[in-house]
């Protein structure tokens, strides 16, 4: 028991995305939207009031036709480590121990019947991945037959974000635990926006263990709190010591250059 | 008609001007409870925060206040732990603002969360490393505290004071205020540090977050300073709108000057420490992180180097200069300005550590959000106020706040003219000698 706690101590699930593959189209989204009871409103069209747990940004090189470039970034939370294990963010902010970081999976989560709705979460978190139920979750008539039983929809007045599909992650422990064995495999756990990808742009999994091709993606730096060592992968705001686990792999310099914030002098270095 | 309830000596308008002034106060109140209501019950989509500005207008308010509050704590510790002595003729209104203040604060904070019955989760599922938590803790023992403090002052009201035992437990309660202005300064120096730590540990929002000392941002430190240093300002300021709208002075030259000579050098200190905590952040924390500072006041159409330029300068540095001067603080209508000032800039700075910090980008490919409150958010902000001013207009009515009221205003001709001339002379003096019988009531 010991060695299997010891074991899965060392999982760490993340993410990498494929900038260079993915197409905008968004599937991850609606995918992540239906897996996890995600409410939705008549109008849904201020991103500053919806709730999407997935969100694909659009990013430009800013540049005048024709060398004008575009990419689409999907951005699931960063399930952030910080610069010491367990200190993201968010968690550290929580007055009232709503949000926790797992250090068994290293993700993070949201206790929704626990959470009161102050938001100090939502203003420590940079990536905007934390979002409030302004409003109450009311499906059309018949569409409440579809919500996953898995996942507990949410209440107004209390803050939700990407878990991982984390009830997933349950299901597989069970039915390995049903099978007799105490891990999972790699196929078992895969999130609702990886499976939906049809560019397969997202890949899943531990970026701990070497077998699984998020490592061997990101090759991941231990010893420098997991920063990628493969040069066409980066994270978002490295600099800010969030230490996520979602890495982003592109071909394109701009695009690697906007995940982060560079003064002046440092973007004339590293463009030159 | 009240007349058996309004404190001995002392001359109070007709009951119906009084009446009329609750009453036009009240309907600011309604209204205010109004939108409280229909956000209790529609929730918080009647306000205009959103994804991004999780704290907004309500979260300004409620450090601006507590800052603005500070003047009770740090009156009390001049008072009853420094022992400046004359402070106790003004200590008395520091207290009630400061109630007014932490209950307004309260009272915003169970309408800003989202789900208000579980509210006590910040106490019963406490994180020990939030500075939220520490807030709620320290706000609401101090607001015990500030109540305990406040009691005394009913207490001492005619009626009242003529139960034998309200009367004894009045006066037992004087005895033993030292203790609780003690506790007060320790608690208020905690939450008022810790309002200044929720956005300096924001390691994710590089306009909010501040190097440390252990554990405790510089922020944490700014924060108790500034509250220290505006909240007797604060104190001054209404002290002399009471003045204004009653006609009569009710606090003696030589008290403002004690206690605006030590705003001026706290505001001084802060103001200082306030410009070396800016240089270095701007020119060490934001580069380290990839930023140049001017982009946090540029690419937008509300943050500019004003809004720097206003709190430092306009509303740090020259009221500081106006308070610890002798002269100029001495000039009645310089005071008004520069305590205004002061607590216009501790509110401003406030302002700027709740929704600068979120309205700047910093994801690369996001813009600048700005903001404006919903009228819902307006008027439950302006609740505590009209709720501030009933409390003042009830509690200056049937209360003896002010211990030198009666000798500064007596309604009898003066037995002496002459006395009384040397008193507005020389009010340092007086104070030690002919006002000394008259406190003894409210200072028993």
């Amino acid at each position: 028991m010991k060695e299997a706690n010891k074991h899965s101590e060392m999982q760490k699930f993340g993410m990498v995305i494929d900038l260079d593959k993915c197409t905008g189209c968004g599937a991850c989204m609606v995918a992540c939207m239906a897996e996890n009871n995600v409410p939705f409103q008549e109008d849904e069209t201020d991103p500053l009031l919806s709730v999407k747990w997935m969100r694909v940004y659009k990013m430009t090189n800013g540049k005048p036709y024709p060398e004008t470039d575009i990419c689409y970034l999907p951005r699931p939370c960063q399930h952030c480590e910080g610069q010491h294990e367990g200190h993201s963010p968010c968690v550290s902010v929580c007055p009232a121990t709503a949000t926790d970081y797992d250090m068994a999976t290293g993700i993070v989560s949201q206790i929704y019947t626990r959470c009161f709705g102050c938001r100090y979460c939502m203003a420590a978190c940079p990536y905007h991945v934390r979002l409030f139920n302004w409003y109450d979750p009311i499906w059309p008539p018949g569409m409440e037959k579809m919500l996953n039983p898995d996942i507990s929809v949410r209440m107004r007045g209390i803050v939700e974000k990407c878990s991982f599909c984390f009830h997933r992650y349950q299901l597989a422990k069970d039915q390995a635990y049903v099978e007799g064995r105490r891990e999972i495999e790699e196929h078992e756990y895969q999130t609702a926006c990886t499976q939906a990808c049809p560019a397969d742009a997202i890949v899943f999994g531990d970026l701990n263990n070497p077998s699984h091709l998020v490592h061997q993606l990101a090759q991941p730096d231990l010893k420098h709190h997991g920063k990628p060592k493969n040069p066409k992968a980066f994270r978002l705001l490295e600099r800010l010591g969030t230490n996520p686990k979602i890495y982003y792999m592109s071909s394109k310099k701009w695009v690697r250059l906007a995940g982060d914030n560079y003064t002046r002098e440092e973007l004339n270095k590293k463009r030159t | 008609m009240d007349s058996a309830l309004i404190p001995e000596g002392v001359n109070r308008c007709p009951i119906w001007k009084f009446l009329l002034a609750i009453a036009i106060t009240s309907v600011v109140l309604l209204w205010g409870v109004y939108a409280m209501l229909l956000i209790y019950m529609k929730g918080l989509n009647q306000t205009n925060m959103n994804n991004a500005y999780g704290f907004a207008l309500w979260i300004w308010a409620d450090l601006a206040v507590i800052a603005l509050g500070g003047g009770a704590f740090f009156t009390g510790l001049l008072r009853y732990i420094f022992g400046l002595d004359e402070l106790k003729n003004i200590i008395n209104y520091a207290v009630l603002i400061g109630f007014i203040c932490y209950s307004s604060a309260l009272l915003i904070l169970g309408i800003d969360v989202g789900q208000p019955l579980r509210g006590w989760f910040i106490f019963w599922h406490a994180n020990v490393h939030s500075m939220l938590t520490e807030v709620a803790f320290c706000l609401t023992c101090y607001f015990m505290v500030l109540t305990i403090e406040y009691i005394p002052l009913v207490l001492e009201n005619r009626q009242i004071d003529r139960v034998p035992f309200f009367h004894n437990l009045s006066h037992n309660m004087h005895e033993i205020m030292a203790v609780f202005a003690a506790t007060g300064a320790f608690l208020s120096f905690f939450h008022q540090g810790s309002l200044g730590g929720v956005s300096g540990v924001l390691f994710g929002r590089p306009f909010g977050f501040r190097e440390h000392v252990l554990v405790w941002p510089w922020t944490f430190f700014l924060f108790t300073w500034s509250a220290a240093a505006c909240g007797p300002c604060f104190t001054i300021l209404i002290t002399k709108i009471t003045e204004a709208v009653s006609k009569k002075r009710l606090v003696k030259d030589n008290v403002y000057d004690l206690l605006a000579k030590i705003a001026g050098w706290m505001l001084t200190g802060y103001v200082i420490a306030k410009i070396i905590d800016t240089i270095y952040w701007a020119t060490t924390t934001v580069p380290s992180m990839g930023f140049h500072f001017m982009q946090f006041y540029s690419n937008n159409a509300l943050y500019g180097p004003w809004i720097l330029i206003t709190e430092v300068i306009i509303c740090g540095a020259l009221p500081a200069l106006i308070l610890i001067n002798p002269k100029s603080r001495q000039n009645p209508k310089l005071l008004v300005i520069a305590v205004t000032l002061a607590a216009v800039g501790v509110s401003l700075n406030r302002w700027v550590m709740v929704l600068q910090v979120l309205a700047a980008p910093v994801l690369t490919f996001q813009e600048w959000v700005l903001y404006y409150p919903s009228w819902q958010e307006v008027a439950t902000t302006i609740l505590p106020v009209a709720y501030g001013v009933i409390m003042i207009l009830i509690s200056f009515r049937y209360m003896p706040i002010f211990p030198q009221e009666k000798e500064l205003n007596p309604i009898e001709p003066p037995l002496s003219t002459a006395a009384v001339e040397e008193t507005e002379e020389a009010p340092a003096e007086a104070a030690e000698t002919a006002a000394e019988p008259e406190l003894k009531p409210a200072e028993a």
